[in-house]
């Protein structure tokens, strides 16, 4: 499969802003990371806090530029200034707290506010905003005011706003943080349906072991490296791994982490509830007998 | 005696407007001191209007609530010593965080108290200590520390007001699991060491399983149970229909039992899980490693 993102081994560090400090040692936050997202790709990042992963984020969309390597986007370079329209036209991102994200008083402006940027034609920024709010179940308020609606709807306007660009990719950095349950699982299903079925590449940065659980590979970033890199079943394997890092593994794979450990035979690399259920099932029945 | 009673709590939003809004109904509740209890409700579900209410930032439209004993808003001078009785965290503490140094901003609180410089170093430490912030870090700025210590720091400033009940508001949200983790152990650390009242908010009943003593479940403006956490663990599916999550490691139990498996009813945490199931499987004849 095509690439939408190479990132050859890239460094970074943030320049140190305290003068007091001059001599204060420089903190490598990207120590040599190459990851390579296939288009169409969802991929989950997880990673405790400073462990790097916003940081790669936001070299994907140049907003951030190599100390040392290369990231190519759509095999642009994107350290090349002259192409950063390109770039960010290619990559979208969405952020953490959907108050930050939103500039209109009226939803669908909000939608249009790039478009407008981009100098897109008004038929056709009409049914691109329209596109883009039926895309993420945000169509009938159109015409509210972003301050009405509750976290979850704010968060897929900012998406519907991406969306509208018509990006090949998004990078989504920490959507559901600040969101409650239902919130959460509203914007989790509009993330997978740009996926199944616009075939947009989705890379999600993520607290949530059950959110990254449903991508279809996860990279796991410790001290600006990354340590793990597969389908969640491998990843999540490495239950020890995960926990020295200071990550989690869905209650399940747990659980049957657990049982291993206590000499009974049950797959490691269980991830869902119904697997779960399942494969417990089957020890019971299989004792009595 | 309860430390917190309401009677009959009311509060109406915008009242008189066409965006009238009645936030909470009716509330009749008695915590006992001591106690540390998960408060969980989907947004909306009036729990924020309810906690804003113990310590008298709201009024309520009709009803009364009684701080040890005491109805809060009998006269100004009870309202304002209910402010120091009741401590709150807000969601995102650290974006009220202001002083030049991280021991200047734990101090605020107890200074406005009138506290003696001596007690409020005693107290400025020990909270410190509390919620690991390092006496190098109290000199620091706050603003040089990471969101997770910020975080520590904003708490440990109302924590220094020695609440008879600290109430928290979403503590945990936006942190990493070792984040959260440590917010939670700190939390029950302080409920242990000055054995006071904790009210905690969430919409995670997963981190609410792991330290309350009860649960208080609100919906839709009103109370559904108030109760120790395997009895509200036990109502899994009601509680999923009002829009919270439950564990994981929750339902599948619950799905074992409707297949006929019961293994136990009160699963809400791995380790407890795996030792409900390995002794299950023992008695089931399954053989396990010593």
């Amino acid at each position: 499969m095509e690439k939408i993102i190479e990132a050859k081994d890239v460094w970074f560090h943030y320049q140190n802003e305290d003068f007091e400090e001059e001599n204060a040692p420089i903190k490598q936050v990207l120590k040599g990371i190459s990851l390579d997202i296939k288009r169409g790709e969802f991929v989950a990042v997880l990673g405790h806090n400073g462990s790097g992963k916003s940081t790669i984020a936001k070299h994907f969309n140049a907003i951030l530029t190599a100390d040392k390597g290369k990231i190519l986007v759509d095999g642009i370079d994107a350290s090349d200034d002259e192409k950063l329209f390109d770039i960010r036209q290619r990559v979208g991102m969405v952020f953490q707290n959907p108050d930050n994200q939103i500039v209109a008083t009226i939803v669908e402006e909000d939608v249009a506010f790039a478009l407008e940027n981009l100098g897109v034609d008004p038929l056709e920024m009409r049914e691109r905003v329209d596109n883009a709010l039926k895309d993420v179940g945000m169509y009938k308020y159109r015409e509210h005011a972003p301050h009405q609606l509750s976290g979850g709807q704010k968060q897929r306007v900012a998406i519907a706003g991406i969306i509208a660009m018509c990006p090949d990719c998004i990078v989504l950095d920490e959507p559901t943080a600040m969101l409650d349950p239902i919130g959460r699982k509203e914007v989790m299903k509009t993330i997978k349906k740009l996926n199944r079925e616009h075939g947009v590449t989705i890379i999600l940065i993520t607290h949530y072991m059950d959110e990254a659980a449903k991508a279809d590979r996860i990279v796991v970033m410790d001290s600006g490296k990354t340590i793990l890199d597969g389908t969640p079943k491998e990843v999540f394997k490495n239950v020890e791994l995960l926990k020295s890092v200071g990550l989690d593994v869905p209650q399940v794979t747990e659980l049957a982490f657990g049982l291993r450990n206590n000499g009974i035979d049950i797959p490691d690399d269980i991830i869902t509830e119904e697997e779960c259920i399942e494969e417990i099932i089957k020890i019971i029945e299989k004792a009595g007998k | 005696m309860a430390i917190i009673k309401t009677e009959d709590l009311t509060y109406v939003y915008s009242a008189g407007t066409p965006f009238e809004k009645k936030a909470i109904d009716s509330l009749n509740i008695e915590i006992e001191e001591g106690e540390l209890v998960g408060i969980i409700g989907h947004t909306g579900s009036g729990k924020s209007t309810f906690i804003q209410h113990l310590n008298g930032l709201l009024k309520p439209t009709s009803g009364k609530i009684y701080i040890d004993g005491t109805d809060i808003w009998q006269d100004k001078q009870t309202t304002l010593e209910t402010r120091f009785k009741v401590g709150l965290v807000f969601q995102y503490p650290e974006y009220q965080i202001f002083e030049e140094t991280v021991y200047k901003d734990i101090a605020f609180g107890p200074k406005n108290m009138g506290l003696s410089d001596e007690e409020i170093d005693k107290r400025v430490r020990e909270t410190a200590k509390l919620v690991e912030i390092s006496d190098e870090q109290l000199e620091k700025s706050p603003f040089e520390l990471s969101g997770g210590q910020k975080r520590r720091v904003a708490i440990a400033g109302v924590m220094a007001m020695r609440p008879k009940v600290l109430i928290l508001d979403e503590p945990c949200a936006g942190l990493d699991p070792k984040g959260r983790d440590r917010i939670l152990d700190r939390i029950r650390e302080y409920h242990k060491e000055y054995n006071s009242t904790v009210l905690l908010v969430s919409h995670s009943m997963e981190d609410v399983a792991k330290i309350a003593t009860k649960i208080l479940v609100m919906n839709n403006s009103s109370i559904v149970c108030y109760d120790e956490p395997p009895k509200v663990f036990g109502m899994a599916d009601e509680i999923a229909k009002m829009g919270l999550d439950i564990p994981q490691i929750t339902k599948v139990f619950n799905a074992l039992k409707e297949k006929g498996y019961h293994i136990a009813d009160d699963v809400y945490t791995v380790p407890y899980a795996l030792k409900k199931l390995l002794s299950y499987l023992d008695e089931k004849g399954v053989k396990l490693d010593a």
